[in-house]
């Protein structure tokens, strides 16, 4: 989806707000927020990866911008508990105001010491998402691609910033289980996964950056062979137009 | 203000954010539904907070520095070279460990949401997640370093690594001059998070 979330070239934000030193978690609710984002707390039907990004990314992008980016995870979680039907906002209204009375509201546990107990191997395993490959990959490492211009409503891993954009592919990865189907739950789909790099002049036109790269991990079903004639490409990548300018 | 300084928090606690106390909320919800385990998320925490951070990391620098056969393999098989350390897992699971040289310089970002690999560095900062960083280290990503204190000659191909899918980028800084000599312990207390993101260098020796 053509979200708040894509985000890369955008124009206006200023200075990267670097600190050299933080803690992980600023207050203890954003570690409870992590905790529940990472053990599906409350969901009837866990969601993928995928999809839990999916949930982010459709926060109305007012409220995206607005919000911390604990607070994104927050929102997209409570989005996932309403509506599964497992909560409602006027529970959790009410229960707000409970503990806002009155802290101890909030001491409730639930324990579960068999799932706790799995959780430094389900962090130290991970979970892959590479797949047995299906079929032989369609491009090599040096071929020339060109990112197809998608606009899916759905979720995707193509930026905006790299669709109808030509590049070369640099590195592959098998088989990869394929966002746009698995964040709906519509199946992983596992796709090959190729690195393709792109020149900063392709991305962002002729005054961009010189000697600068950007590379991305694209699934196959985003990318076509490049056909376009050298002498054409120059032209599109603003080689040809500066060396007329001269 | 000073009487709260003794780090006592039993009375006159600071009043909850909206978004701590609708935290605190859903978690109370579903614990009173038997819909989540509190013991398992301490954990997560604790795990996040206190075992896995870019100390790891550092010791796989270290370890390419001093080691070339293990610097190959690093860079060949990233996930593999990274296990032989003991890290490895969620967030880590496909990883790719790219070199800066003295004509390349590489730096790792995620413009869609926050993707960053965990095993070696632990949680992304702020900064990394900042609407800042992601808008704008694709587009001018040698403004942005000159900006946070790397200043890269001209000559230098800058190489930016948008991690879009589940595969997890990590920097291998370049060797600082003067480190000749050192231990691997010492080698990677020279290794920072920033350096194996990419937005600086290893620090120098001192001397």
């Amino acid at each position: 989806m053509n979200g708040m979330h894509d985000i890369g070239g955008m124009d206006g934000f200023g200075r990267v707000p670097y600190r050299d030193r933080e803690p992980v978690f600023h207050e203890p609710w954003e570690g409870r927020v992590f905790g529940m984002m990472m053990t599906r707390a409350g969901e009837v039907t866990p969601p993928t990866l995928d999809a839990s990004r999916h949930r982010i990314e459709r926060l109305e992008p007012r409220e995206y911008l607005a919000l911390s980016y604990y607070e994104r995870w927050l929102a997209a979680k409570e989005r996932g508990l309403l509506e599964a039907g497992v909560l409602t906002a006027a529970a959790i209204a009410a229960k707000m105001a409970a503990i806002a009375a009155d802290p101890a509201a909030a001491a409730v546990r639930h324990e579960d010491a068999v799932f706790a107990g799995k959780i430094p191997r389900i962090v130290a395993e991970g979970s892959p998402a590479a797949r047995p490959t299906r079929g032989r990959p369609r491009f090599a490492v040096g071929e020339r691609v060109i990112t197809r211009n998608l606009h899916p409503h759905g979720h995707t891993r193509l930026p905006r910033y790299a669709r109808g954009k030509r590049g070369v592919i640099t590195g592959y990865h098998g088989a990869h289980v394929f966002p746009d189907t698995n964040a709906h739950g519509r199946g992983e789909h596992p796709q090959h996964l190729y690195t393709v790099r792109f020149a900063a002049r392709e991305l962002w036109g002729a005054a961009a950056e010189a000697k600068t790269y950007v590379a991305l991990d694209l699934w196959q079903s985003y990318l076509e062979p490049d056909a376009t004639p050298r002498r054409r490409r120059a032209a599109a990548s603003g080689k040809a137009q500066r060396k007329r300018v001269r | 203000m000073s009487e709260h300084d003794d780090g006592s928090s039993h009375h006159h606690p600071r009043p909850l954010s909206a978004a701590a106390l609708r935290a605190q909320a859903i978690e109370a919800l579903l614990a009173e539904k038997g819909l989540l385990a509190s013991d398992a998320i301490d954990k997560i925490v604790e795990i996040y907070t206190r075992d896995i951070g870019p100390l790891n990391g550092a010791r796989v620098v270290a370890r390419a520095w001093s080691d070339a056969g293990y610097k190959q393999r690093l860079l060949r098989d990233g996930t593999a070279a990274i296990a032989e350390l003991g890290f490895g897992g969620l967030q880590g699971e496909h990883m790719v460990v790219v070199e800066n040289t003295p004509r390349v310089h590489n730096v790792v970002c995620c413009t869609l949401c926050s993707c960053y690999p965990w095993p070696v560095l632990g949680l992304p900062p702020s900064w990394y997640k900042s609407f800042e960083y992601r808008a704008r280290i694709v587009r001018e990503p040698r403004a942005v370093l000159r900006e946070l204190g790397l200043e890269l000659p001209a000559t230098v191909e800058v190489r930016v690594w948008d991690s879009s899918a589940e595969v997890r980028y990590m920097v291998l800084p370049e060797r600082p001059p003067g480190s000749e000599g050192l231990s691997e312990a010492e080698l990677s207390a020279l290794v920072t998070r920033d350096a194996m993101i990419g937005v600086a260098r290893a620090l120098s020796p001192k001397r």
